[in-house]
């Protein structure tokens, strides 16, 4: 085992130790806080595999936006300090259900690659991430482009109920 | 520096990094954060005494030479106070909070280039914690952390204004984050590079100079000057990213009493106004180095080699940052204060539209650069003037409709609205302000009653 092996085994117990806090937690902002830590870890798994360009947009946009956007709307809307005993609902379905897609998807791949090792890819630097996209990834990218302004369109006339009744 | 080799600039590369021996990169840190507390320290001084010197008054200038340890004596007053813990806090996040500011502030320094390749205790080493070929987007990354530091803080104090607070300070940070990125994609497209030395080599590599008529003309390769666009809503985007007034509105004093310090004291307070004033450094040297050419010296200074070597980088860094620090005090001794909505609606549909287009113009640009033919350069130009015209000519009529009666607005409003007040009330005349008129009157003109002005008074509108 290197180096990299035990940080990386350390990450992945961080991100899935995280993980579990945030759906047990019942304090609401905790849990955010918690999904912080553990997009955190994947952040640095990344940065393990030398994929360094992915894990600061990761840190970026994740960390740094989409969890913000999350604390926020739970901000506007209810910020209790302290337990919430309403969130300790014992999901058992969705436990099982979760719980079952990680560990077969885990066994999946443990069984897959057995001992077999893969070499590391070339560092996913700026250059070479630029090039495999706009070069062998295009369609599905500008794909994904289209959906996400379908996203966009669709969220700004669903909560705007004012503008189909204008005169 | 004896020998005229060693005048050549020596431009760090990637490849520089990561030699140092430990006990350097420790000095290195050190004097990193040192930077930052001291940069603080004269800071809180500088702004005081500017905007004082802008409003005709001293300023402090008691404490020390200059009152420039007045920050200092006031740093020690917070130490001393009680550190009170608002009863309901969320004690763990309240303690943690400034933290989150500070350190993500100070982070961001990390990856600034200070200045060239130097000589430290016989090792040659750049003047530069570490760099990566992505620092810009660790720096952008250490800012967009910065914002737990504000929402959690305001959070958990478990006060309203506080929450409120936080509140705009997540939407305003996540707004302008998106402008400060775009405006520094520009600079990517240009230098075509990320990692911040590269983008320093890379203003100075972009250096033209023309001589007509005799004369030497020299236009620095600035990308303040080649990408203006970009260097302004990169500005604008920065005084918003670090609440700096005219966008102070998370801690806005007219309006939400401290913002979300308001429940905050002693040092944790001195905490959270060290986050604000490093932040405010980290950006004019995120500006420096981005925009400004960096640790270069200016141009009328550049013609003399030795400008660009070794320890001078320093001096040249520092000036620049000083002088981006002198117009953050500048906007907020001159501004005042953005009402919120409007805040939001500059952000939004100004700077992102206009952004989005320049990089669209900028990317053009780059196109027609790499074209050799003359005929398809000069179809592109035709096609895009074309698209301009065709746009310009179908843009939607922007005349202003007649505003609709009030009654048929307010019946307009969807339902769920706000409840409004009144639409016909009168502010009753003062009656204060009538009996000051009253023994204003000159005694001796017309010799009779007092003329009353307004017949209306307080009391005939009471019965």
């Amino acid at each position: 085992m290197t180096g990299a092996d035990v940080l990386l085994l350390a990450l992945g117990a961080v991100a899935v130790g995280a993980g579990v806090l945030v759906v047990t937690t019942d304090q609401l902002v905790r849990a955010g806080l918690y999904l912080v830590v553990c997009l955190g870890a994947v952040a640095g798994l990344y940065l393990v595999l030398t994929a360094e360009l992915v894990a600061w947009v990761q840190v970026l946009i994740y960390v740094g936006a989409v969890v913000v956007l999350l604390l926020f709307a739970v901000m506007l809307t209810r910020a209790p300090i302290g337990r919430s005993p309403d969130l300790n609902r014992p999901g058992l379905p969705a436990a099982l259900i979760g719980g079952g897609a990680g560990l077969g998807l885990a066994a999946l791949f443990a069984d897959a690659f057995r001992w077999s090792a893969v070499d590391l890819p070339a560092p996913g630097t700026a250059e070479s991430l630029g090039t495999e996209l706009f070069r062998s990834w295009v369609l599905p990218f500008e794909v994904l482009s289209v959906l996400l302004l379908a996203a966009l369109v669709g969220a700004i006339i669903v909560s705007r109920p004012d503008i189909g009744s204008r005169p | 520096m004896t020998t005229p080799a060693v005048y050549l600039a020596q431009d760090p590369t990637l490849a520089d990094f990561g030699h140092d021996p430990w006990w350097i990169s420790l000095i290195k840190v050190v004097a990193a954060f040192v930077f930052a507390v001291l940069a603080t320290l004269l800071g809180v001084w500088f702004e005081r005494r500017v905007v004082g010197f802008m409003q005709v008054r001293p300023g402090p200038n008691q404490v020390g030479p200059f009152g420039l340890l007045q920050t200092l004596a006031d740093g020690l007053k917070m130490a001393f106070k009680e550190d009170i813990l608002p009863k309901g806090a969320d004690k763990v996040v309240y303690f943690f909070a400034p933290t989150i500011s500070v350190i993500c502030a100070v982070t961001a320094l990390a990856v600034i280039p200070f200045g060239p390749m130097v000589s430290m205790f016989g090792h040659q080493t750049p003047l530069q914690v570490t760099d990566v070929s992505v620092a810009v987007l660790v720096i952008l990354a250490a800012s967009s952390m910065g914002i737990y530091g504000i929402v959690l803080g305001g959070w958990a104090s478990g006060s309203t204004y506080p929450l409120l607070g936080g509140l705009r300070s997540s939407a305003q940070m996540i707004s302008y984050e998106v402008a400060m990125g775009l405006s520094i994609v520009a600079v990517f497209m240009t230098a075509g590079t990320m990692s911040t030395s590269g983008i320093v080599a890379a203003q100075a590599g972009s250096d033209r100079s023309a001589s007509l008529g005799g004369f030497e003309f020299f236009a620095p390769g600035w990308y303040a000057i080649l990408l203006l666009p970009s260097f302004i809503i990169y500005f604008i985007s920065a005084v918003g990213e670090t609440n700096r007034a005219p966008f102070d509105l998370p801690e806005a004093e007219s309006e939400l009493v401290a913002g979300f310090m308001t429940e905050y004291s002693s040092l944790k307070f001195a905490l959270f106004m060290l986050a604000e004033y490093v932040n405010m450094v980290t950006v004019s040297a995120v500006a420096t180095t981005l925009f400004l050419g960096g640790w270069r010296a200016p141009w009328p200074i550049s013609i003399w080699d030795g400008a660009n070597s070794g320890w001078f980088g320093l001096i040249w860094f520092f000036a620049k940052v000083i002088l981006l620090v002198f117009v953050f005090v500048w906007l907020r001794g001159t501004l005042p204060r953005l009402r919120y909505d409007q805040f939001m609606r500059l952000g939004w549909r100004v700077l992102l539209p206009i952004n989005l287009v320049w990089i669209l113009a900028l990317a053009g640009i780059r196109v027609l650069q790499k074209e050799n033919s003359d005929a398809v350069r000069w179809g592109i130009i035709g096609g895009a003037l074309l698209v301009i015209l065709l746009i310009t000519l179908a843009w939607p009529d922007r005349r202003k409709q007649p505003p609709r009666p009030l009654q048929e607005q307010v019946n307009a409003r969807p339902q769920g609205s706000f409840p409004l007040p009144p639409m016909d009330l009168v502010v009753p005349p003062s009656p204060r302000a009538r009996r000051g008129v009253a023994q204003r009157q000159p005694a001796n003109v017309g010799g009779g009653a007092p003329d009353v002005v307004d017949t209306t008074s307080t009391e005939e509108k009471e019965d």
